[in-house]
């Protein structure tokens, strides 16, 4: 059930220049949801962000987060959403506890920094210089200042970029922790696997177009048109058995091996079918598409052919 | 859900201040003003908390208080042992080169921390994006920009005080003779020269930048202050042309308060000048990102 939206981004259009970063972008993220922007660099996903925090003003379209208007209520704007921005240091000689001391004191009722910095799994490292920071403790460091101020709304931008994959899980861990809070998380990202492990919808961005919108098991869905089974029948069996199913699409067979590729619990319907048959269906492989292909599919590229920025 | 009947749910917002009356248009932009500079939104504790990482920062990058504090009352202990320094003369309209070169170090002071101490962070602070996470905060990033000055302000006063002090203690100078005037001159120079470093801050683009514009603004001041050849010594054009730069007049109001008259309106009016137009260029130019 979705109430009310958090973030409800209409129409939104921004250029520098001659150039388009966002255009006629419209997506609306529920409360208590986990909402990925995914695409390839300079698709327009941070520009949004941006807009949503109120960091850029947009050229036309409207925002609104938990009713605010990003331009003009800013500081009631800040008090209840928390960012993570890329490329954003802090002063190479304080310690990280006194630079969480800092931002804590910036919100009148802010996290319990002891259970924050667990999680993230920097409690070790309270008294090391921020420049002595290794880039992943850097990188939990800024989600920490985005959780501080315990957010309605976590605005997370390439947040596990530069972690690695054990420090990537732990902190999908957090996320997750923090979305059973209640809080809702608008996470710009371009891993497939993040997206598709923490996000409960995803809106593909392209060349400042929303492409798509859907569930990761939706988007992955839709992009190949369904999936397919593939499996080793013990006895022969004549095509008309599958191909009259609603289900099933095309039957292929590839020596001893069926390729039948169709939607729906394809899976369930192909075995029982065979069964009654008296054909027992062997080796079962089925083949969903992922996000990936999903991304390839709609804007006929690959997410990761512009490299992961620095 | 039968949805006329219920009560409109209470915004999740009802801590912070948002149900206000609607301001005439007459009020709101002060309103704004007020909302922007000093926002209900964040405590003002936080302000006192950015001031202590500040200073912290200032500790531990001590090369402004090393050449703040510690150079120029190196040179007072120099000039000291050069016995015609304590020698009037007629040259120097009958002081002595020590009364000449005190107010002279106390504007190399008030110059080296505002032109090279005060832009240096906040220019890094911007390059690597510390005011743009700060702006997604309650707090304003002129808060920081605040803090520095406060920061920079008090190492000044610490560093004039040593300088005065050694010189009235081990030296036996008088500077006493007019404390208001003294104190007056003292903070129209820091004003003065804080709102050029402010501007030095708004234009350079790195701190490398900051660091090469603070040192091409320093040197021709110090000139002019007449660090390497007293103002009294300088040719009528020089000297003129030192009367209206920033250290020239800093120096002029703080000399005479310190020979017991009140410096004239000339140099005081050119320092707040000064302090003024860099102010407004500053607030005018000034980028948080």
């Amino acid at each position: 059930m979705r109430t009310q939206a958090a973030v409800e981004i209409s129409h939104l259009s921004k250029a520098y220049g001659n150039v388009v970063a966002v255009d006629d972008v419209s997506l609306s993220v529920a409360e208590g949801e986990i909402f990925g922007i995914l695409g390839p660099n300079g698709a327009g996903k941070t520009t949004t962000v941006e807009c949503v925090l109120g960091l850029r003003s947009p050229d036309a379209g409207s925002i609104s987060v938990l009713g605010l208007d990003p331009g003009r209520d800013a500081g009631e704007l800040h008090l209840v959403v928390g960012a993570q921005l890329q490329e954003s240091a802090l002063p190479a000689k304080l310690r990280v506890g006194e630079i969480l001391a800092e931002y804590r004191s910036f919100y009148r009722e802010p996290a319990d920094v002891g259970e924050l910095i667990d999680g993230l799994g920097l409690a070790g490292k309270v008294k090391d210089y921020y420049r002595s920071l290794s880039g992943g403790q850097r990188q939990r460091l800024s989600i920490a200042l985005a959780l501080i101020g315990r957010p309605k709304v976590a605005v997370l931008d390439e947040m596990t970029s530069g972690l690695d994959p054990q420090a990537r899980r732990d902190t999908w861990d957090l996320i997750e922790s923090v979305r059973d809070r209640g809080v809702t998380i608008l996470l710009v990202t371009h891993f497939m696997e993040e997206a598709e492990r923490l996000c409960d919808r995803v809106a593909l961005i392209d060349a400042g177009h929303v492409v798509a919108l859907d569930s990761p098991a939706g988007l992955a869905a839709r992009a190949s048109g369904g999936k397919s089974v593939r499996f080793a029948p013990s006895a022969p069996f004549d095509d008309r058995l599958l191909t009259e199913l609603p289900e099933v699409g095309t039957v292929i067979r590839n020596g001893s091996h069926v390729v039948v590729t169709g939607t729906g619990e394809l899976v369930n319907v192909v075995i029982l079918a065979l069964a009654t048959a008296g054909v027992t269906a062997r080796d079962v492989q089925l083949d969903t598409s992922s996000l990936e292909d999903a991304f390839v599919k709609l804007t006929g590229r690959h997410l990761h052919e512009e490299g992961i920025p620095a | 859900m039968n949805t006329h009947t219920l009560p409109r749910p209470k915004a999740p917002l009802s801590k912070a201040p948002l149900s206000k009356a609607p301001l005439s248009k007459a009020r709101l932009s002060k309103a704004r003003l007020t909302k922007t500079l000093l926002p209900e939104t964040a405590p003002r504790a936080a302000f006192g908390q950015i001031v202590r990482n500040e200073a912290r920062l200032a500790w531990r990058l001590p090369a402004g208080l090393i050449f703040g504090a510690g150079l120029p009352v190196l040179l007072l202990i120099i000039f000291n042992e050069i016995p015609s320094f304590h020698q009037a003369q007629a040259s120097l309209g009958g002081l002595t080169a020590f009364d000449v070169y005190v107010p002279i170090l106390i504007a190399f002071v008030i110059a080296i921390i505002a032109l090279i101490s005060l832009p240096g962070p906040l220019v890094t602070y911007r390059d690597q994006g510390i005011l743009r996470r700060l702006s997604t905060t309650p707090v304003p990033p002129t808060w920081v920009l605040a803090a520095q000055v406060v920061v920079q302000f008090c190492i000044t006063i610490t560093s004039l005080l040593i300088l005065i002090v050694v010189s009235i203690t081990a030296f036996g100078f008088d500077a006493s003779k007019n404390p208001g005037a003294l104190v007056l001159a003292i903070v129209l120079s820091i004003a003065a020269l804080f709102a050029i470093g402010l501007c030095i801050a708004a234009a350079a683009r790195s701190g490398t930048a900051a660091r090469a514009i603070g040192a091409a603004a320093f040197y021709p001041m110090l000139f002019f202050s007449g660090m390497w050849f007293p103002r009294e010594l300088m040719p009528g054009v020089l000297q003129d042309v030192s009367n209206i730069t920033p250290l020239g007049a800093a120096v002029e109001a703080i000399q005479d308060s310190m020979q017991g008259q009140f410096p004239p309106a000339e140099p005081l009016l050119v320092l707040a000048g000064y302090a003024l137009v860099f102010a407004l260029i500053a607030k005018r130019f000034f980028r948080w990102e």
